[in-house]
């Protein structure tokens, strides 16, 4: 018998080429199986449940998760900290998304992410420099899984002389996230509850710190500010402050890495990059739409029995929405599976689309661009040794675990 | 396909004229160009300048963020057209297919298209609206000059009329600290064009920003110096505003003054035009060889009743030019049909206001999400059971639903319950829109017409 397709998504065997599975899925974009979760799958679908009042991203609203294997308990991932906005719906997301965002972005922070080019450009250029043997890299290992969280800390204000620390506990937690599948079982993730618990006393005595002594920092805002809606909980701010290492680090690795990934399967683009930086800009934006970081967003569930391309969700159904399926949709986007950064129609639901929206998103875009363009214009001759690379299991947060290149050495 | 048909000719040797540069015009050519129209193409402006952008003049322009002389709108395509610029046109011979410009030249056309969009309303009294101080704004210069006016720290800056315009400028005004009076004739701002519910938000929104609000007035009077210049306007509750500074901001008229007595179905109300974008004569025939797009054209459409639809909206402007100018050069089973829902955006006060829809056609208001007492809401609109529109204030990422419920014709009030699950979400109130024959000031969408099966259809005509 062949495997349902709610199982070949989620089978690591197919996770370096999930598209054919999309495509398959796509001939019904409701899918259901048994008892399982509802998965949408087409374009159009999609972004209106996106924008859907009666879909919530409150997993107490869940009625049953019956056999949805991406289903989490309705705390934040398994902490005791309170649900950040991702898993909350308004009133209550909206008030921490803004007074979150007011410290971030445009009106009120305008220049916080601008601001951050020297930086971004800095941390780049010294992971670059760092790179040894010319002739054996590993991508993953020596550029986008550090990159972001440096970003992140510095982003937050975390001390230069805490950052190996930070680092650490981040590591410790993603493995957690993605677990070893040959590793013994008892073992696996054991590590991440003594990471995480670290990791919140943690940041739980920088904010008391940043509150006596504020800097310029985000934490220090978000510590220290009194918007119109009040201040953040230190409760508050520690889950917010979790869900942007975590959202701002597992998602930004894999964007990097599927990136040169993509270009190095794409000789020609790699060129014209490294002849054009500005390029950079439609091609990452190409890449969110070709090879999105987040395939699906698993945790959403209506609130009423609603209709969609002729099925009823009922109420209180798991719901998944695959993002990655939508922006391959031809329904949508002529020749979806060719990468082509001369689109320019390319409303993708890469950073999803609504009040959930990628809070980071133009954080990403910067660094993706900032990494890609440099990788392509100072290493010499790049080409992989190894094509299709070791994925990481997690089907949500799709990427190679590994990405080993080689090039003829380092232009400085 | 006959390669040499009258189709074919036009497209490849046709002369096609755009009487209007701005934003209708200018897409409307890139499009015919992106279609492969390859004959000759003329784009006649009354205004000097190459196509820009009015949206910031309100807003941006005002705050001293952006000049005025630098709004030109971005190109999307080589166009390889002649700018009639600087020249308006002031008459149609339909017969003889040309257009008369005010040089005197003639132009003419196989195929015209008009997009010469609306001007802002003058101030009725001629010496009054002389005086050194007293503004419209409509044009890139208005603009400049009164963003140069405010830079000046003027003591005192009187609005009158709170239409959209009216209400972006107050709020610019206070952004730059300077004092602002704005007077409506209605109960509210923005009334005419969202209603008294929306409207009472609206007039919270100035008052907390330290707007002096007057509303259910009318400025009667403005007075000068013995220079000439304004000092103060005098309003029918009997008060006086002193202020260096008055910005009339008294809507729209359409400019198809031009067309008088050429034939052309052109009035007050904009010109008639069918779902394709045909003009019609005065006969309530349509014309095969003009079309109209823009501010400047009404037109049927379908989702509101057939009712003839005159919208002041950017995004209106841009897909209508595309539907004409993609109709002009196609065949008759080729043509589409101008079936977007209209949408438009203001900001003001530090909220970003969005609609989608026809809310002046509803009746009735619901509020299905956020709230009308601060942190922003939806708002959506009903007509017999059915929802038409949809606004928001700070709410803009749900407006797509609202769309399609729109496009859907989804049952009012909506049935079912919001991720807010507010008590109130359901229950109907009254939109409270003015009279529609007590003119407001600002209304953006003039409901006008019948259906085309309604044996009722009047004409006016031009005068």
């Amino acid at each position: 018998m062949t495997q349902s397709l709610l199982h070949q998504i989620l089978d690591p065997a197919n996770r370096a080429d999930p598209y054919p599975i999309y495509a398959e899925l796509r001939k019904t974009p409701v899918h259901h199986e048994e008892d399982g979760p509802f998965v949408v799958s087409t374009y159009y679908e999609i972004r209106s449940l996106l924008h859907d009042p009666r879909i919530s991203s409150d997993a107490h609203n869940l009625v049953s998760t019956g056999h949805d294997p991406l289903a989490e308990p309705a705390q934040e991932e398994q902490s005791e900290l309170p649900p950040s906005f991702l898993r909350l719906d308004p009133p209550e997301h909206d008030r921490l998304r803004r007074m979150t965002n007011r410290h971030f972005g445009p009106p009120h922070s305008p220049h916080r992410v601008d601001g951050m080019r020297g930086e971004l450009q800095g941390i780049v250029t010294g992971l670059i420099d760092g790179i040894g043997d010319p002739g054996r890299i590993d991508l993953v290992d020596q550029f986008s899984y550090p990159f972001p969280v440096t970003v992140i800390c510095r982003l937050l204000g975390v001390p230069r002389e805490d950052e190996a620390r930070f680092h650490g506990w981040a590591d410790a937690i993603a493995a957690s996230l993605d677990p070893d599948p040959d590793a013994d079982p008892a073992e696996r993730g054991k590590g991440a509850p003594d990471a995480r618990m670290q990791l919140g006393m943690y940041l739980a005595g920088l904010i008391e710190e940043r509150r006596k002594n504020p800097g310029d920092d985000m934490l220090s805002e978000l510590a220290s500010a009194k918007g119109p809606d009040g201040t953040l909980t230190t409760m508050e701010l520690l889950s917010t402050a979790a869900l942007l290492l975590i959202a701002g680090h597992e998602t930004t690795v894999n964007l990097v890495t599927n990136g040169m990934l993509t270009l190095l399967r794409n000789p020609d683009v790699l060129q014209r990059l490294r002849a054009d930086p500005r390029l950079a800009v439609p091609i990452v934006e190409e890449l969110l739409r070709f090879e999105p970081p987040v395939q699906l967003v698993p945790q959403r569930t209506p609130l009423a029995d609603i209709e969609v391309h002729g099925v009823t969700i009922p109420k209180g159904s798991s719901l998944w929405l695959v993002l990655a399926s939508g922006n391959r949709d031809p329904r949508r986007f002529e020749n979806p599976d060719r990468f082509d950064p001369d689109r320019r129609d390319i409303q993708h639901l890469g950073l999803g689309s609504g009040i959930h929206s990628c809070f980071g998103a133009p954080l990403a875009r910067l660094e993706a661009q900032f990494a890609l363009s440099e990788l392509a214009r100072r290493l010499e001759n790049p080409r992989l040794l190894e094509d299709p690379p070791p994925y990481r299991q997690n089907a949500v947060l799709r990427g190679p675990r590994h990405l080993s290149i080689a090039c003829d050495g380092i232009r400085p | 396909m006959n390669g040499d048909g009258p189709l074919h000719r036009l497209r490849r040797e046709g002369r096609i004229v755009v009487v209007g540069a701005s934003l209708a015009g200018l897409r409307a050519a890139e499009t015919l160009r992106d279609e492969g129209f390859a004959g000759s193409l003329t784009l006649i402006g009354d205004e000097p300048y190459e196509p820009y952008d009015r949206p910031p003049l309100s807003k941006q322009v005002l705050l001293g963020m952006a000049d005025a002389d630098r709004t030109a709108l971005p190109r999307r395509r080589a166009l390889d057209a002649t700018w009639r610029l600087g020249v308006a046109a002031t008459g149609l011979d339909m017969a003889a297919r040309r257009v008369r410009l005010a040089d005197g030249d003639e132009v003419p056309y196989d195929r015209l298209l008009i997009a010469t969009g609306v001007r802002a309303r003058p101030w009725p009294r001629e010496a009054e609206a002389a005086l050194d101080g007293v503004i419209c704004l409509r044009s890139r210069g208005d603009g400049a000059a009164l963003a140069r006016r405010l830079a000046e720290g003027p003591r005192r800056v009187l609005v009158i009329g709170a239409g959209f315009t009216g209400s972006e400028i107050a709020s610019a005004c206070r952004e730059r600290g300077v004092a602002v009076t704005v007077a409506e004739r209605g109960a509210a701002p923005l009334v005419g064009a969202l209603g008294g519910v929306v409207g009472a938000v609206a007039a919270e929104l100035q008052r907390a920003h330290g707007v002096d609000l007057r509303c259910g007035v009318m400025v009667t009077a403005l007075e000068g110096d013995a220079s000439g210049r304004v000092r103060a306007a005098q309003l029918s509750d009997g008060s006086t505003v002193e202020a260096d500074v008055v910005v009339v901001s008294l809507g729209a008229q359409r400019n198809t003054d031009w067309l008088a007595g050429s034939g052309l179905g052109a009035g007050p109300r904009g010109i008639a035009c069918d779902a394709g974008c045909r003009a019609f004569d005065i006969r309530g025939i349509v014309t095969d060889d003009i079309f109209a797009a823009g501010d400047v054209a009404r037109c049927p459409h379908p989702l509101f009743g057939y009712q003839f639809l005159s919208l002041e909206h950017w995004g209106n402007a841009v897909s209508q030019a595309r539907i004409a100018a993609h109709n002009m050069i196609s065949e008759s089973t080729d043509r589409l049909p101008h079936l977007a829902v209209p949408a438009f955006w203001s900001s003001q006060f530090g909220v970003s206001i969005k609609s989608v829809g026809v809310p002046t056609l509803g009746t009735e208001i619901v509020v299905p999400q956020g709230s009308l007492d601060g942190g922003g809401f939806v708002g959506v609109y009903g007509y017999q059971g059915r929802v038409v529109g949809a606004v928001s204030f700070d709410h803009a990422r749900w407006l797509p639903f609202y769309e399609e419920q729109i496009e859907k014709a989804a049952p009012f009030p909506p049935p079912f319950p919001t991720l807010d699950r507010r008590p109130d979400a359901q229950r109907p109130r009254d939109a409270d829109f003015p009279d529609p024959s007590v003119p407001t000031h600002g209304p953006t969408v003039t409901l006008s017409g019948y259906s085309p099966a309604d044996r009722r259809m009047t004409f006016t005509p031009a005068h």
